[in-house]
């Protein structure tokens, strides 16, 4: 008896696979969509073409003054950014002591990244570092007067640094006070209970701006003449106050989504109100709000640049700053100005975004994700 | 200037309700504004957060401009040198805040003179440092050289500011017709004159030199020589010191003194023996004015020096040979026809 010998089998048609394949499917699959396509290609190109030519065949690359950015046709004026660059980062801080900056930056990366990364270890130990020494050595760093470090006046930040000292004090002090203001609301005790409501009210209810113009404007009418509180402090606080407000009202949404039967879980192993809500209540509820938190913080970046109105520059305000600059002056130059600025901000918020996304798919314990 | 008004009614509003303890505050203090600047080893001012010519950062972030140089004369006749001054950038709202509270000792900050934040907002004003005003720009093409002849123009302008009600008065007033796009911001409202949209762009007259710059093409654009308006710009000190109010004042009238008596930066070594007596006086060879305000008998002579007459100062940040090539119009010497005038130093 002969065996049965298959025939090899024939390869799918040619226009069903790869490339072709997936165009026909997806793409031409009916006159409808072929339309569509042809419809949202032509618009693709035509901005690609707007935005190509804009920034990079009609732009100046070189130049050390406005003349270089006066063509008859004329794209991105990027000779002002790059004879800017430095402001735009270190906003006025000294030439000579920008090295201190850097380093600065350069310690929060190597505390942050493995941070950030679950599958390093030491956690404990680099979570000392992130905010017990780095706090430390940042301000003394940054402000100096010690260790035989010239003095810098806050007054002489700007740029980049002033957006995320703002924006990291902020993050970081408004999601343990966000979280006692959450706990606080849900209370028991009722003065405990009514102050964080209070507080949480007040400061949701008024904008950031008024905030920040009361800690600037009004705060020195009451002081006594000479006091003067640093005005980049009384920002920061008023931004950590702020931030933390919105923060609980996020962590108090998880709280609030808890089932009942975890608390008497809990309490039926006879565990604290700490210990319940250490290790059973918060783990769970902080995972569920994982989007609204890195929302609030990335909302919380961007309104770093309302410190213009008290007088701080950070990078937007910043560039906006040397717009005024006669010699930088140009038809192109505010707008070239704006595109990098709105790029910087970009960029943070978009890497925020995407861990949190990595965060979620990470913590994710439903077995069908 | 604009911007400022709307600014500042707020400010006034916030200002009046406090007056009282401001007032209780200023009696506290301790000693005399000098005796603070003194002790604290270098000058507090006020400036703008950035305007082409008068307080704007360069390349390195150093503030260069009109205003800034004012108050590096004022360092320069106080410590016998303009480094010892630092700059606070001030927001429109927060300026008069800012001097009450002794946060700056002075603000050169382009602030119109005005009766009202002479007399009610516990500021002093003592001197015109620029006399600014509304003004009018156009395509040179058009072949208009004065506001005369705008009849039946259509002005595109910022909305809801005095701008608006200036142009309107004017052209109501000479019986012109005129129409007026309103923009909400500056910006757009340069865009559209840009664009073709108007006849003429209108605001205030420094800014106009400074917007033109934005323009494709500035050179086909000029700036009509007649003001419509009177934004005198000074620097201004807090109420009650009137010594410090002085020493501001008469720093001031020392470069436009120096400029009238061809005293520049340059040739002010030669000019130390120079025998003419307003020379003499001015560079304190003669009389007691510098121990008369309280600060060294060189005072007039380091700020000349260092930083140069009125003239110097006005060429240098927004003169002719600068980007923003403003001419001296009313700002030059009374004795070309300007309103530059300084009381005799005698």
């Amino acid at each position: 008896m002969s065996s049965f010998t298959p025939t090899t089998p024939r390869p799918a048609p040619a226009n069903t696979v790869g490339f072709v394949g997936w165009a026909r499917d997806n793409l031409f699959a009916t006159k409808f969509d072929t339309a569509l396509t042809v419809l949202a290609v032509t618009i693709i190109l035509y901005v690609m073409k707007a935005v190509f030519g804009w920034a990079i065949i009609d732009a100046s690359f070189s130049g050390t003054e406005r003349t270089a950015c006066l063509k008859e046709v004329q794209g991105a004026c990027w000779p002002f950014i790059e004879a800017k660059f430095g402001q735009f980062i270190y906003g006025r801080y000294p030439d000579a002591e920008r090295w201190r900056v850097d380093l600065v930056f350069a310690a929060g990366l190597i505390g942050l990244v493995p941070m950030l990364m679950p599958s390093v270890g030491h956690k404990r130990a680099n979570m000392i570092f992130l905010l017990g020494f780095y706090p430390v050595f940042a301000f003394i760093m940054l402000t100096g007067g010690v260790l035989g470090l010239a003095a810098v006046d806050t007054t002489d930040w700007g740029g980049l640094l002033v957006t995320l000292v703002v924006a990291v004090t902020g993050i970081v002090a408004s999601l343990p006070l966000g979280i006692l203001l959450a706990l606080g609301r849900r209370s028991d005790l009722p003065i405990v209970r009514a102050l964080c409501i209070g507080f949480i009210e007040i400061f949701r209810g008024v904008p950031l701006i008024t905030v920040l113009f009361m800690a600037s404007v009004m705060l020195p009418l009451f002081l006594p003449d000479g006091v003067n509180f640093d005005k980049l402090v009384r920002c920061l606080i008023g931004v950590a106050l702020f931030s933390s407000a919105y923060m609980a009202e996020v962590v108090r949404g998880g709280l609030q989504a808890m089932p009942k039967g975890q608390y008497e879980a809990a309490a039926a192993l006879g565990l604290s109100y700490w210990k319940t809500t250490r290790l059973i209540i918060l783990p769970q509820a902080l995972k569920l709000v994982i989007p609204g938190i890195v929302n609030t913080f990335i909302g919380l970046f961007k309104d770093t640049t309302l410190v213009l109105i008290v007088g701080l520059f950070d990078l937007l305000g910043i560039v906006q700053l040397h717009f005024t600059d006669a010699s930088w002056a140009t038809p192109e130059t505010h707008i070239t100005g704006y595109v990098f600025a709105g790029a910087v901000f970009w960029l943070f918020c978009f890497a925020m975004s995407r861990y949190s996304i990595f965060m979620e798919n990470h913590l994710s314990t439903d077995r069908n994700a | 200037m604009q911007i400022k008004r709307k600014a500042f009614i707020g400010v006034v509003s916030l200002v009046l309700g406090l007056t009282p303890m401001v007032a209780s505050v200023s009696a506290q203090a301790a000693g005399s504004t000098l005796d603070v600047v003194t002790q604290r080893g270098h000058l507090q001012c006020g400036v703008s957060q950035g305007l082409p010519g008068f307080s704007n950062p360069d390349d390195k972030g150093n503030w260069t401009g009109i205003d800034v140089d004012f108050c590096k004369a004022v360092a320069a006749a106080i410590f016998g040198d303009a480094k010892k001054v630092k700059f606070t950038p001030l927001s429109a709202k927060e300026r008069f805040t800012a001097i009450q509270s002794g946060e700056v000792d002075i603000i050169a900050r382009n602030t119109t003179w005005s009766m009202h934040r002479d007399t009610a907002l516990g500021v002093d004003f003592r001197a015109v440092n620029y006399y600014d005003g509304q003004g009018f720009m156009v395509r040179a093409d058009l072949g208009v050289t004065s506001t005369a002849e705008l009849d039946g123009a259509t002005l595109c302008t910022n909305q809801g500011t005095t701008t608006e009600l200036n142009a309107a008065d004017y052209f109501r007033a000479n019986n012109m017709q005129y129409e007026i796009v309103a923009f909400e911001k500056a910006d757009e409202a340069v865009a559209a004159y840009n664009s073709g949209r108007c006849d003429a762009y209108t605001t205030d007259h420094s800014a106009l030199y400074a917007q033109r710059l934005k323009l494709t093409d500035p050179q086909g654009h000029i700036v009509l020589p007649e003001i419509i308006s009177k934004e005198p710009l000074g620097p201004a000190v807090r109420q009650g010191d009137n010594n410090w109010g002085d020493i501001v004042a008469w720093v001031h009238y020392a470069t436009v003194a120096a400029e009238e008596l061809g005293v520049t930066s340059k040739n002010i070594a030669a000019m130390g023996n120079s025998s003419n007596p307003s020379v003499k006086r001015l560079l304190g060879k003669d009389g007691t004015f510098g121990r008369n305000l309280g600060i060294p008998a060189d005072w007039a002579m380091q700020a000349i020096k260092q930083v140069g007459n009125y003239g110097e100062i006005f060429e240098r940040n927004v003169g002719i040979n600068t980007p923003l090539g403003i001419e001296r119009g009313y700002n030059a010497l009374w004795t070309d026809g300007g309103l530059q005038y300084a009381p005799p130093i005698r």
